[in-house]
Parts: structure tokens; C-alpha cells; sequence
């Protein structure tokens, strides 16, 4: 069939006849420098978590009770990540509790109740610009404020702050977007029944857009959790052989701990640092399967 | 309805039906001609947005225990004027409404008048359905909730609901389940339902047939006329074959464009008894519009 | 009608004052984020200041060298400007591997990847993205120059701590950025534009390049200078990969140190509050603060003005 029909054709439309060959030439050459680009940025990921597990792997298994049992020691051999363990996950609790209900609280005023005018637009500049702010600057304000002004010093309440501060734009922004996709049907047939506004937000449209805003806390947190440089600032310990009791106790951090042992010259440190890279990478991948089950599970589809 | 038509029937003549005879086949005294109570009273109304005109001069009464609909074509004012009896205009930025509504006596837009209250009183069901993402309980529940109705039971108050919007058969055993799993009838009618939970005394309806299909809607059509015994009801429809079933009374509204700008401002043309919108209609513009569908 | 019966009336007002209480508490929550833009310009504001009691602005702004006293007193030298070298270099190399990067793997996946590789690869580039910063540091150390870096360029030439390892690391960080934003851009553009490309004779490279990039310009603007300043802002990575050498140099195979990493070196050893060391951090922290500031608002003002163009 096609030979008849490239018989009957007109020379300029048979398939290929306009396409010169270096023409031809250049499309393949595209398509493979484009498809080697993006392999680039697999292959990279891929050799960064080979480089991690090859590090790490034995010796997380060595003796698994130990590492994540001990202390920290001068020894790599028997140091340990616990306190760096346990303060991560108190820290990330912590965070949460503070920066969730004032996230939300912003992000539900701002969508439900602010007034069109330049204030609000300047509050939302404001947010937008607090997102975009290093790490490192909010460690700054940890410091000054948190640590030294309020007197909490380096401190798992200090920490929890400084972290919430920082993870407080993403959140907001999060739990917009979430309670913008509600419809506005659902609002206006709560008015229309004699419902007020708070009435709407509180029990139509804020329960609608708590998947989403959820998703997106358990991902500005699982950021939070890999963060160093605040928790540097403030000045959270990374030798620490005791667990918090207290808000004001000091506590330390898992990316400090691996921090600490990167920046060493022995090798068994560098084995130590993978092997607790993998747990910090382990919890990570947890809290984002998490959100993503969460999405998925309870999204709902208007 | 007359005896001995089974349902499918009934269905097919609504397809075909000339609105003179759905006129004819209406029995006298189905109709409410004597004078009944009057539940708004508008006089001059006015709407703007911003300082687009909408809709100008609307001047007439409605009354209880009937329905009145509002006809016309696209864009003159009808969804406006109903949306202003319960004041869901107020949520859109630069509407604003002169002239005087009156509802049993009160002034719809007077100082020390909540909007909260007007639409606990007057509610109303929407073009496209829009239950809520929660069960079918739960819909019908929070209103009488939100407002602080604290009935002896609620299950018999959801019970009740959904019985009088004639969907309580299907829902009945599935009272848990998400309302957004309904078809399109069942949820405008659970709509319905939730409309009536709180004990309104007029809904407002928005051509709450258009994005239904026939059968569902000639069962909406059915449930108006049970419904209108204990509410006052107002609809705004595109059809024409609707408004001659349902309505008591018919309100045409045409739009004109502003001299200069080209907007077009939405009017009333003529306000009568249904019967004689359609039949003897006063006004031209009424009999053109009403006998244009049949060429 | 006489009077109006009470349960038609619609005056009575239930009371709502908890409401109000709600929505003032909830203002209070938005208006937060103003307390700590006002507390982070204060904090840096007040302890920079300090720093230029004791050392000079003219020192800071022009002064090529960057070696903080060790005693309590006010010697050391506090030119900020290697800092703002090895944070350029760092800045720019990053770009340099981001940047082809982020964009080729933004256009195969706006304009050739069929819908089962993109459900692949963007979940790969999220991961990416999600990888903490010292575990990337790891890597650079660990596997960019000892296996990277030293065999193909030479163990004499390449320090253990050089600004090409810090550059790559970032890169890969914000190769992400760059492609997620960039294929937003790229696949906001209305399909009709290639259509009528394609119905002119053009070759998918030639729409790619000719039509679909150019028009999402923008966009990809905006995500480079978004990316600039994530690198700019980088601190462990860098710390790690790139070392703790302020110096003015332009090769890459040295070692350096950026502004965010002579913040997490001052901190890293003892400071005591009061001391010069410790209130030029504040210094380098609002130098900081400015600079991501300012990007941030030039992508900002990209975005805003090139949307209404296809909205």
C-alpha cells in the first residue's frame, strides 16, 4: 500500500525529501544530547547512593545494636549515632507542633479572611521572599534571638524554633494551594444554608484541604530534618552523651553528627558517616512515602 | 397528573409537549389565582457591579406557598435578582443593590440585618449540584448544625429531609457513604434535601435542572410541586416547557444595551400568571420570546 | 402583614464573638511571618553594627584579605572579598553544571519523553532534590574529587578540598530547580505555537529550539537566577567539598572558602558573643541575606512580568 501511495505522491511530500541529511544529522545528534543530559543528573544520583551504601553499608551491619545504640566516641569504631538519632526525631516533633497550627493558621487566613489590599500583598511578598532565605541566615536568627536574646542557648527548644521558623513559609504556601482547590461551590452552598464564614472554613472547606496540606508539612518537615547549617549556628552540641529530659536540654542532630565525621581525616569516620548518611536517607525516604501515601489515599477528586 | 400515563410516557410528551397544551392540562385551581401572602415586594431594584449596570428597575411581588419563575435569554439579570433575595450577592466584589426588597415586611438590605440569618431563612440550590465531599449524612446534618438547630433526633430530621426531597429510597441504606458518589439527579436532589433541613421558608432555585437530564429533571419538576405546600419557591430556568409546567406566576426579563457602552442592562418585561405569560402575553417582546422556540 | 413573626425575623444577630477571637488569632499567625523578616533584618542589623564599631566598612568593602583574629581584641583582617570570590566561583560553577543540565533534561521531558518515562524520571529528580546537603558534601568529597576529579585532571593539580568538587555538588542541587521550572515553563507554552511550526516542515529540535525554549524564556530565566541563589545560599556541601581557604583565585582545582562556609567554620569552633570574630558573622550575614534578597526579587519580577504574555 505505502509503495503505491509514495508512487502516487508528489516528490516534495515523500517522507524525508525535504529533510537534507545533515538536517537529519543534527535531529539524531539533539535527541542524543538531550537524552545523555538528563542520564547525567540518574547516573550522578545513582553513583551518589552507590558511594553511600559501598561506605556505609558494612558497617551500619557490622554490629547494628552498637551504632545505633552508642554515643559518640573518639573511637569510630564504637561511636554511635543515638543522641544524634533521638534528638533529630525530637526536633522534628518539636518543629512540627510549633510551625503546623501557626502554618496553617496563616495559610487559612490569607486564602479565607485577609482583605484584597496592599497590606496583604505585602504580607504574601514578605512570605515568598522568607522562603527563598538561606539556611544559614535563619541559624543566624536562632542565635541571636532564640539562643542568646531569649536566653535558651543551645537548646532542642531553641532548635525546634529555628527549624520552624524556617519550614514556616513552605508550609503556608502549601496549605494555600490546598485550600484553593477546594471549589468555591462547596463554600457557597454552606452560605447559602446559614452558615458563616468561620463556620464554612472550619468544617467544609479546611477538612477538604487537610491531604494536601498535610502532604506538604511531612515534606517541608523531611526537609527540615537533613538541614545543618541552623542547627550549626545555634550551636547544637555534636558530642553529647546524654539524651533531652527538658525543652531547655541541649540535644544534637543526625546531619551534625554526619557532618562532623565527614570532616574527619580518618576513613573509619568517613564509614561511620555513610552508614549514618543511610539512616538519615532511610527516614527521609519514610516520611516521603508517607506523604505521597497520603496524597494518594485521600486526595479528594472533584 | 392525569391517570392511565405510565411514567415513560410522561417523560417522551415532555420532550414533545406544546407549552399551550401543558397549559390546557393543568387543572383551574392547581393554580393559585386567588391573592396569597406576600413574602417579597420589590420596588425600583437596581443592581450594579462596579459600575456596570446589571440589572435596573425590578418591580414585583412574591408570593407564598407559590412558584415563581423567571425566564428570559442569557444575560439579563435573572440569576442576578434571584441571588439578591438571599444575599449571596453580597459575596462578589462591587455588587451593589438599590431600590427596596422587602421580605414579610422587613427590609432585605437594612441596617441590623444579618446576611446569616436571611440565608438561614431563605436558601437555595444551585445550577450544578455541589454537595459536600463528606457522607450523605453529613451533608444534610451540618446545616441544622452550623445554625444550632438542636432537633430531639437528627437521624429523624435527615430522615425527613431526604424523604421530602423524594430521594430517601435510594439513599437509605448508603447513608455513609460519600455523597459525591450519587449520579447528578441524586445529589441536586440531596441538595434539595439539605436546602430543607433547616426549615427555610423560601428557596431560591438557580436552573437547578440544566445539567441534569431529562428524567432526573422531571423528577425535580414533581418534587416542586410537593415542595411548594410548605416553602415559597423561586426558580430561574432557561426553559421555557419548565416554567409553563411548574410556575404559578412568570416573570420575563429581556436585557437592552446601554446607549454608548454596549452593556447590557437586564429588565422586567412583564410579571402575570403563568397562564397568561403564555397564552395572551401583553407585552410583544413576551410573545416573541415565548413563541420563538416553535418558530 | 402586621408584624413580621419572630422566626421569619431576620435581625436577631446570633452571637458570633468567638468568631472574631478566631479570626483575629488567625491574622496573628499570617502577621507572624513580618515578626521574622523584622527579626532577621534586626538580629543581623544590630551585631553588624557592632562589627563596624570595631572593624572598619571601608575594611570590609574593599579588603582583599579575610583572616579573623584569634584573640578576643579587634586584629584579624576582615576584607569580605575572598568570601564573595569563592561564593562566586562556587555560584557560577554550579551554574555552569546545572544549568546545561537542568535545561536538556527540562526540554527531552517537556518535548520527547513519552508520559512513562516522565513518571519516571520526575520522581528521580525529586530524590535528587531531597538529598540533605552533607550527604552531597559526602559525595564530593568522597567519590567527585578522589575518583573524579584527581584521576582525570591530577592528583598535584587538584586539592583535596577544591571549588570544581563544591561547584559539581551544588550543581547537581540545583539541577532540579532548574529542570522542574524550566519544564513548567516549556510545557506552559500553548501547544498551537508548535503546531504551527510543526505545519511549516520544523523538526521537534527545531521546535524545541526555536519555538518552545525562546518562548518559555522566562520561566528558565527565572529558575537560573532562583538556582543562583539557592547556590549562593549553599553552606555544607560547600563547606565540605570546597574548603576553608579564603583567598582571591579564580582556579578551581584550589581550595576556597564562600561566605556561607566561613560562617559554619566561625561557628564550628568556640566564639564567644561580643567578640569581633563573632558579630562579623552577622556581617557576612546580612551580606548574605542581601544578596539572596535581592535575586530573589529580580526572578520574582521575571515571572510576574512575562506571565501576562500567555495568561
Amino acid at each position: 500500500m505505502s509503495a503505491v501511495t509514495d508512487a502516487l505522491a508528489p516528490a516534495a511530500l515523500r517522507r524525508g525529501a525535504s529533510r537534507s541529511s545533515a538536517k537529519i544529522a543534527l535531529d539524531i545528534a539533539f535527541s542524543v544530547v538531550l537524552f545523555v543530559g538528563t542520564i547525567v543528573g540518574v547516573i550522578a544520583l545513582a553513583t551518589l547512593i552507590w558511594t553511600i551504601l559501598d561506605s556505609g553499608w558494612a558497617r551500619l551491619w557490622a554490629d547494628p545494636a552498637a551504632f545505633l545504640g552508642n554515643y559518640v566516641s573518639r573511637l569510630p569504631a564504637r561511636a554511635g549515632i543515638k543522641a544524634a538519632l533521638v534528638g533529630s526525631a525530637y526536633l522534628m516533633v518539636l518543629t512540627a507542633v510549633i510551625c503546623f497550627p501557626l502554618g496553617v493558621g496563616a495559610a487559612v487566613y490569607l486564602e479565607e479572611f485577609a482583605p484584597r489590599n496592599r497590606v496583604t500583598n505585602f504580607v504574601e511578598a514578605n512570605i515568598a521572599n522568607l522562603a527563598g532565605v538561606p539556611s544559614v541566615v535563619y541559624g543566624l536568627l536562632g542565635l541571636g534571638i532564640f539562643a542568646r536574646f531569649l536566653r535558651l542557648g543551645p537548646s532542642l527548644l531553641a532548635g525546634a524554633l529555628t527549624l520552624a521558623v524556617m519550614s514556616l513559609p513552605v508550609i503556608i504556601v502549601a496549605g494555600r494551594e490546598a485550600i484553593r482547590a477546594v471549589p468555591d461551590s462547596v463554600r457557597l452552598g454552606a452560605y447559602a444554608l446559614g452558615a458563616t464564614k468561620w463556620q464554612t472554613v472550619r468544617r467544609q472547606v479546611l477538612p477538604a484541604a487537610m491531604p494536601g496540606t498535610l502532604t506538604g508539612t511531612i515534606l517541608a518537615l523531611s526537609r527540615a530534618i537533613g538541614e545543618t547549617a541552623p542547627l550549626l549556628v545555634i550551636g547544637l552540641p555534636i558530642v553529647i552523651f546524654s539524651l533531652p529530659n527538658d525543652l531547655r536540654d541541649p540535644v544534637s542532630a543526625l546531619p551534625l553528627l554526619i557532618f562532623d565525621w565527614t570532616s574527619r581525616p580518618q576513613h573509619a569516620f568517613a564509614e561511620a558517616a555513610a552508614a549514618a548518611s543511610i539512616i538519615l536517607l532511610a527516614l527521609l525516604l519514610a516520611m516521603n512515602a508517607v506523604a505521597i501515601f497520603l496524597r494518594n489515599r485521600y486526595t479528594i477528586r472533584w | 397528573m392525569p391517570e392511565g400515563r405510565t411514567q415513560v410516557t410522561q417523560d417522551e410528551d415532555r420532550r414533545d409537549t406544546r407549552i399551550a397544551d401543558v397549559i390546557k392540562e393543568r387543572a383551574p385551581g392547581e393554580r393559585d389565582e386567588a391573592a396569597a401572602e406576600t413574602v417579597f415586594r420589590l420596588d425600583d431594584v437596581h443592581v450594579h457591579y462596579g459600575s456596570f449596570r446589571a440589572l435596573r428597575g425590578v418591580t414585583l411581588d412574591i408570593g407564598r406557598n407559590q412558584i415563581t419563575a423567571f425566564i428570559g435569554p442569557s444575560g439579563c439579570g435573572k440569576s442576578t435578582l434571584i441571588r439578591c433575595l438571599n444575599r449571596m450577592n453580597d459575596l462578589i466584589p462591587g455588587a451593589r443593590v438599590e431600590g427596596k426588597i422587602e421580605y414579610h415586611g422587613q427590609d432585605l438590605y437594612g441596617d441590623g440585618v444579618d446576611p446569616v440569618e436571611v440565608r438561614r431563612r431563605i436558601g437555595m440550590v444551585f445550577q450544578k449540584p455541589n454537595p459536600f465531599p463528606k457522607s450523605i449524612y453529613e451533608n444534610i446534618a451540618f446545616g441544622p448544625r452550623v445554625i444550632g438547630m438542636q432537633p430531639a433526633s437528627m437521624d429523624d430530621l435527615v430522615e425527613r429531609s431526604l424523604r421530602g426531597a423524594a430521594v430517601w429510597d435510594e439513599v437509605k441504606d448508603k447513608l455513609k457513604q460519600n455523597a459525591l458518589s450519587l449520579s447528578g439527579g441524586q445529589q441536586q436532589r440531596l441538595c434539595i434535601a439539605r436546602a430543607i433541613a433547616v426549615s427555610p421558608d423560601v428557596i431560591l432555585m438557580d436552573e437547578p435542572c440544566s445539567a441534569l437530564d431529562p428524567a432526573s429533571t422531571a423528577r425535580i419538576e414533581d418534587l416542586m410541586e410537593e415542595l411548594k405546600r410548605d416553602y415559597t419557591i423561586v426558580i430561574v430556568t432557561h426553559n421555557m416547557q419548565q416554567a409553563a409546567r411548574v410556575s404559578d406566576k412568570t416573570a420575563f426579563f429581556t436585557a437592552e444595551a446601554a446607549p454608548g457602552t454596549g452593556d447590557r442592562t437586564g429588565l422586567l418585561v412583564e410579571y402575570d400568571q403563568t397562564d397568561a405569560i403564555f397564552t395572551h402575553p401583553a407585552d410583544k417582546r413576551t410573545e416573541d420570546y415565548v413563541t420563538g422556540r416553535f418558530g | 402583614m402586621a408584624t413580621t413573626p419572630p422566626e421569619l425575623s431576620i435581625t436577631r444577630r446570633r452571637a458570633r464573638t468567638g468568631e472574631r477571637l478566631i479570626v483575629n488569632a488567625l491574622f496573628l499567625c499570617a502577621v507572624l511571618s513580618l515578626a521574622v523578616t523584622v527579626g532577621i533584618i534586626a538580629v543581623l542589623l544590630v551585631d553588624t553594627v557592632e562589627f563596624f564599631r570595631d572593624s572598619s566598612l571601608w575594611g570590609f568593602l574593599t579588603g582583599t584579605v579575610w583572616a579573623p583574629g584569634q584573640g578576643a581584641g579587634t586584629d584579624g583582617l576582615y576584607g569580605v572579598w575572598p568570601l564573595i570570590n569563592g561564593t562566586l566561583m562556587i555560584g557560577v560553577g554550579s551554574i555552569v553544571v546545572g544549568l546545561p543540565l537542568g535545561l536538556l533534561t527540562a526540554i527531552y521531558l517537556s518535548e520527547y519523553a513519552s508520559s512513562r518515562v516522565r513518571g519516571t524520571l520526575k520522581p528521580t529528580l525529586e530524590i535528587l532534590a531531597g538529598i540533605p546537603t552533607v550527604v552531597v558534601g559526602f559525595f564530593a568529597l568522597q567519590f567527585i574529587t578522589p575518583d573524579l576529579l584527581r584521576p582525570i585532571f591530577g592528583e598535584d593539580r587538584v586539592f583535596i578540598f577544591n571549588a570544581a568538587a563544591g561547584s559539581i555538588a551544588v550543581g547537581l542541587m540545583i539541577l532540579p530547580i532548574i529542570a522542574s521550572i524550566s519544564e513548567d515553563a516549556m510545557r506552559a507554552v500553548p501547544s498551537s505555537l508548535r503546531e504551527a511550526a510543526f505545519g511549516l516542515g520544523s523538526t521537534k529540535r527545531q521546535v524545541s529550539l526555536r519555538v518552545v525554549v525562546p518562548a518559555a524564556l522566562s520561566g528558565i530565566s527565572a529558575s537560573v537566577i532562583l538556582a543562583f541563589s539557592r547556590a549562593v545560599g549553599e553552606t555544607m556541601a560547600v563547606t565540605i567539598a570546597a574548603g576553608n581557604s579564603p583567598k582571591m583565585t579564580l582556579n578551581y582545582f584550589e581550595s576556597i572558602q564562600t561566605l556561607t562556609a566561613s560562617i559554619a567554620q566561625t561557628v564550628n569552633g568556640e566564639v564567644a558573643s561580643g567578640t569581633v570574630r563573632y558579630n562579623a558573622l552577622f556581617a557576612l550575614g546580612i551580606t548574605l541575606f542581601l544578596i539572596t534578597l535581592v535575586m530573589n526579587l529580580i526572578s520574582a519580577r521575571i515571572v510576574r512580568r512575562y506571565r501576562q504574555v500567555y495568561s
